[in-house]
């Protein structure tokens, strides 16, 4: 018996050797530890051995059994271990395959740069006034001191639809609009909007385009302020190392009235094609508020003072992106469209 | 306004600066400099030259061979092409190895078997534009009006060393629309006095009363007129240097007579005119209020029909002239003219304006009357008009001048203190740094008792507040010189409108879901204007147009969009996604108009590409739909739709979109025939009120507690008639449901083959749920059981 159980280990441990995978493994399991296996038949026969033999035999069958489960369960690990690898094998995908796309839209240039603008005087304390597109000739040139006949309406030759009322030529009737409306209040306002202009359209000419401008108003504001004010938005905008300049210039609704211009952007100064070999690039209109149109307001000019800046986002965009055909902002082409997705951060 | 730095150097002393860096100088002081043009640019080797001899060339009618004087003793042989090439004429040789403009250079050819040592130039061939040559050359060579040394550089003698200062003034500036109004700028800005001409003349003993009369009728709109009288001229071409002087200044020469005209109209910017003594034929000049209906030809060959509010001058009779506008050509100078009468005049700027646009003709004279002459330039312009033609004309001028004077010619007076100026810039600019500025300008100031009080000259009719001379100031003391401060205001909260923001957040949204944000313009043709509009109104027309295309303002944003669809279509970018916000513009109860903020989507071609994985899915309606439902759940609104019909779309595939059962939008796809004519594939549309939209006040967030409740899942299929639509068994689902039922889905649809002729299944997906306690299979039953009954009541069929 004693040697029966030997040759059933010997064998158990040579078919476990044997096993290439965890199903033969198993049956070997199975073949020689289950109810029915060769090892408790051993066992069963163990009544006809003498009592005092009994325990003897019990022992060895219990070692053998545990050794032949020993062995069959580290080869169960190598096995199980090599049939995972098998699976991972046959399941490997070619990651260089393009991915599904995710749907991404995007906002149009011309918002990317009108919101630039607005969050970087929302961060300042400015609000956001908006009126209408379709002005009265009163809002868009009365109240901002160019009255019938003022020379400097030839300025903007106009859309009017009645002798009264016209596609507004820029957003500042929102200024006047708005001074109204607050009835002597200090005003800190962006308008940004579209406005029109009898312009044959062109690579530089559109008789449709966008504006944003801004006013402030307050006790004692001073052409420092504004200076100071457009330094900020010119370094945010453009670049820390910007500087800017002021030129004298003239709109009938600032008196002083100035252009500013920033150190060019591309070359830092020294000339290039986008500054025209000056080192500056023209970016705004601006000036102190005219008393005329504070006055007209209901704003008292001896004590409230202020000052507005204007400019064009398309202009920005073009210079920024280096964009050269005004027309692409209002095609809608989606292969220029897709170009201002990504961020500059 | 083109400053030749030549001519201004008679003038002010510009301190032989470089011209770009005297441009620079009066850009940074506010006037701009839009250009720096250098003359001579491209020329070299250019001599004068003496035409010797000059014959036809025996094997070209068109040329000639000519024997030239180049000097040195030389004479070289050159062929001309031009018709008015002549023995005995000075001209310009270009030489062997002499440059012209667009680097064209001159070398020794044959022509026609004749040697041709250099060329003889036009005044174009030297780089002046066409339409300032005088026209007697304009078709040829030009031939130099005085005899000159042969071999004498032509640079010099034609005064084409010189650079031009293009100026961009604003209308403010109309000081500076005269060269002796740029060397007062000139002179502030350099410290530097202004050279006035010396007017000095001799006078016939006849006085200009014995030959002429004036009366003016409408001192309002003419408050000073001044006529002087000149004889015995002799109408000829003016001098070179004086030709020179006006096409540098853009002005084309013609005779002296005019040239004196055009030439103290640049120096001084007074505008002047001559009439011929004799062609007037009365001895009289009237200025009068047109009468309505009567006509006049001006110097243009045009006649034109005047009305009572426009101004002329007459000749006691008949008009001779459009005041302050156009000359007319019954009274014009001619080569004949023996006897001339200038025109000096003060008219009111409103009046020239409007007689200007009436005709549609602006001239060098009405762009300056429009914008205000100098009162105390009027009477100096026509003296030294009347010293040019007695030099240049040989003129005899009489005694005197007709003179009718309602003119005020004072000095404004303009206060302001030293502090309000420094408090408006935020600057300490000293006194006396002021006072050196206003001394520098020419305004005679007084500084008493803390106050600047200032006599602006008459030429600057723009200086007529306090805030116009702390423009002064800044502007020369340097706009460098300006601190940069912030504003001192109380501090502002600002901020996005609720409006405002709840519009980022749609647009993030619609970007988020796909769509390319695009920009279309408002002005469109009158076919464009109303189609897909929601609430179509009357249209809104432009009163001048620049095209059809362009002239009525939009009521919906959709034709231009699908417009960019379109354009993406022809380019081969086959799908598409656009949304765009902006005014539709409505016939309102107000004179304006009802401007109302829309959003429009349109999509085509393929929603989802992803082909190597099987996935490809094209737009549909239900794909704008999805977007439109999370666009609503965003902004905590709840939307309905509604089948519906619209000119242009699918009449089965278009819905209305309510809110609050009011219809603020569209949904559809685009009608076949309308895909066909914009060329386009399936293609959706979605149209919106976004004010309604957003204006909507949102309601307060509240969490609603998780339940630890499980929900139980139960699905019903359904035959139905094909024409009921899922929205109304979902009604009736919902209506027996009660309080249990959480929640109701579509999740499956059939209408294929294995079905009944006009039948469909459906299938929902029902969800039941308790918020106080595990809900029992009985419960659930028993709703189920009343759901299927009222759906079977319906006439639903279970399938
Ligand atoms: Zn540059």
């Amino acid at each position: 018996m004693e040697a029966r159980l030997q040759e059933l280990k010997n064998e158990a441990l040579g078919k476990i050797q044997a096993a290439q995978t965890v199903k033969e493994l198993t049956d070997v399991r199975v073949a020689y530890l289950g109810k029915k296996g060769p090892i408790t038949d051993v066992l069963k026969g163990m009544g006809k051995l003498p009592a005092e033999e009994r325990p003897k035999m019990g022992a060895l069958a219990n070692e053998v059994r545990a050794e032949v489960t020993e062995s069959l369960d580290a080869h169960m690990v190598i096995l199980e271990e090599q049939a995972i690898n098998e699976k991972l094998q046959s399941e490997t995908i070619d990651i260089s395959l393009p991915g599904r796309p995710a749907k991404a839209g995007n906002p149009h240039p011309l918002t990317r740069v009108v919101e630039e603008i607005e969050d970087l005087f929302l961060s300042m304390g400015y609000e956001i006034a908006e009126g209408p597109e379709v002005e009265k000739d009163y809002y868009n040139f009365e109240a901002l001191n160019l009255p019938k006949g003022h020379p400097a309406r030839d300025m903007q030759d106009s859309f009017y639809i009645t002798e009264d009322i016209l596609l507004r030529t820029h957003t500042s009737p929102v200024q006047a609009r708005t001074m109204e409306a607050k009835g002597g209040e200090p005003i800190k306002i962006i308008c940004p909007g579209k406005v029109y202009r009898r312009d044959n359209d062109d690579a530089t000419h559109s008789h449709q385009f966008t504006q944003i401008e801004g006013l402030v108003v307050g006790e004692d504001i001073r052409m420092s302020d504004l200076k100071g004010t457009l330094s900020v938005f010119a370094k945010k905008m453009f670049g820390e190392e910007r500087e800017i300049r002021l030129r004298p210039s003239f709109f009938p609704f600032t008196e002083p009235s100035v252009e500013m211009d920033i150190s060019c952007f591309k070359c830092g100064g020294s000339g290039c094609n986008v500054c025209k070999k000056t080192g500056w690039i023209e970016i705004l209109g601006a000036g102190m508020v005219h008393p005329n149109v504070l006055e007209m307001a209901g704003y008292d000019s001896k004590r409230l003072t202020g000052f507005a800046f204007g400019m064009g986002p398309e202009r920005i965009a073009m210079l920024k992106y280096g964009i050269e055909d005004i027309r692409h902002f209002y095609t809608n082409d989606v292969r220029f469209l897709t170009q201002f997705q990504r961020t500059e951060l | 306004m083109l400053v030749s730095t030549k001519w201004l150097k008679e003038y002010v002393n510009t301190q032989e600066l470089p011209p770009a860096e005297l441009g620079e100088k009066i850009t940074r002081a506010g006037i701009e400099v839009d250009a720096v043009i250098d003359r001579s640019e491209g020329l070299a080797n250019l001599v004068v030259g003496y035409v010797t001899e000059c014959v036809k060339h025996p094997e070209a009618d068109k040329l000639s061979i000519c024997q030239v004087d180049v000097g040195g003793g030389e004479i070289d042989q050159i062929i001309c092409g031009a018709p008015n090439i002549a023995k005995g004429q000075s001209v310009i040789v270009a030489r062997p190895g002499a440059k012209l403009p667009g680097g064209m250079k001159i070398k020794k050819a044959k022509l026609r078997g004749e040697v041709s040592n250099g060329m003889i130039c036009s005044l174009q061939e030297l780089g002046i534009e066409s339409k300032l040559v005088p026209k007697s050359y304009a078709e040829g060579i030009y031939v130099l009006p005085e005899q000159a040394e042969p071999g004498t550089d032509v640079l010099s003698y034609l005064d084409l060393d010189d650079t031009v200062l293009e100026l961009g003034l604003t209308p403010n500036r109309a000081d500076a629309m005269s060269m002796l109004g740029v060397a007062y700028e000139v002179g502030a800005i350099l410290e530097e006095d202004v050279r006035l001409p010396e007017i000095d003349y001799p006078e016939a003993a006849e006085r200009a009363e014995s030959l002429l009369s004036l009366e003016v009728d409408a001192p309002e709109a003419n408050p000073l007129y001044v006529a002087k009288v000149v004889r015995n001229i002799q109408v000829k071409e003016s001098p070179l240097w004086l030709q020179q002087r006006l096409m540098a200044a853009g002005v084309r020469p013609h005779n002296n007579v005019v040239d004196v005209t055009n030439y103290v109209l640049m120096e001084y910017g007074q505008p002047l005119h001559a009439f011929d003594y004799d062609s007037l034929g009365s001895g009289n000049i009237t200025v009068r209020q047109a009468k309505e209906g009567e006509k006049i030809t001006t110097l243009d060959d045009t006649e034109r029909t005047l009305s009572a509010h426009q101004l002329v001058i007459t000749n006691g009779t008949d008009p001779v002239a459009l005041a302050g506008v156009m000359g007319g050509a019954n009274s014009e100078v001619s080569d004949e003219t023996t006897t001339v009468v200038i025109e000096s005049a003060y008219f009111a700027a409103d009046s020239v304006r409007r007689t200007s646009k009436d005709h549609n003709l602006r001239s060098d004279a009405s762009s300056r009357f429009e914008k205000g002459v100098d009162p105390n330039r009027v009477i100096p312009a026509a003296e030294r008009a009347a010293q040019l033609l007695a030099q240049l004309a040989g003129g005899e001028v009489l005694a005197g001048s007709l003179v009718s004077d309602h003119l005020d010619k004072q000095e404004r007076i303009v206060k302001v203190s030293p502090d309000f100026i420094n408090s408006r810039l935020g600057m300490k600019i000293r006194l006396e740094d002021m006072l050196d500025i206003l001394s520098r300008l020419k305004f005679k100031t007084e500084a008493a008792n803390n106050q600047l009080i200032i006599e602006v000259p008459t030429r600057r009719q723009d200086i007529q507040i306090e805030e116009d001379v702390v423009e002064e100031i800044a502007r020369l003391y340097g706009y460098d010189e300006i601190p940069a401060t912030l504003p001192r205001t109380d501090a502002t909260s600002g901020g996005l409108s609720p409006y405002q923001a709840k519009r980022r957040i749609a647009r993030h949204f619609l970007e988020g879901a796909g769509l390319l944000q695009a920009t279309t313009y408002s002005l469109t043709s009158e076919a464009a204007a109303t189609q897909f509009a929601l609430e179509p109104t009357e249209t809104t027309r432009l009163l001048m147009p620049m095209s059809e295309e362009r002239s009525i303002l939009r009521q919906s944003l959709l034709p231009h969009l699908l417009e960019s669809l379109s354009y993406n279509t022809a380019r081969r970018t086959d799908s598409a996604a656009l949304y765009e916000t902006g005014a539709v513009f409505l016939k309102g109860q107000d004179e304006l108009l009802d401007e109302q903020e829309h959003l429009a989507i349109v999509m085509t071609g393929l929603w989802i590409d992803h082909s190597w994985q099987g996935e490809k899915k094209a737009v549909d309606f239900f794909v704008a739909k999805g977007i439109v439902e999370g666009l609503a759940d965003k902004l905590g609104l709840e939307l309905s739709f509604e089948r519906g019909e619209m000119d242009g779309l699918h009449p089965g595939r278009t819905a209305f979109i309510l809110l609050d059962g009011k219809r603020i939008g569209v949904i559809g796809a685009l009608h076949p025939s309308e895909q066909k004519k914009r060329d386009l594939k399936e293609t959706i549309v979605v149209e919106l009120n976004l004010e309604t939209l957003l204006a909507r006040e949102t309601e307060a967030l509240v969490y609603t507690q998780v339940s630890r409740y499980p929900t139980i899942s139960r699905d019903v299929a359904l035959v139905l008639s094909k024409i009921v639509e899922a929205q109304t068994i979902e009604g009736v689902i919902r209506k027996a449901g009660g309080k249990l039922l959480k929640d109701v889905r579509v999740f499956d649809l059939y209408e294929g083959e294995r079905m009944e002729e006009g039948k469909k299944s459906l299938a929902f997906s029902l969800k039941y749920f308790d918020p106080e306690k595990t809900l029992t299979d009985e419960e659930v039953n028993a709703v189920h059981e009343k759901i299927i009954h009222a759906l079977t009541e319906s006439g639903a069929e279970l399938r």
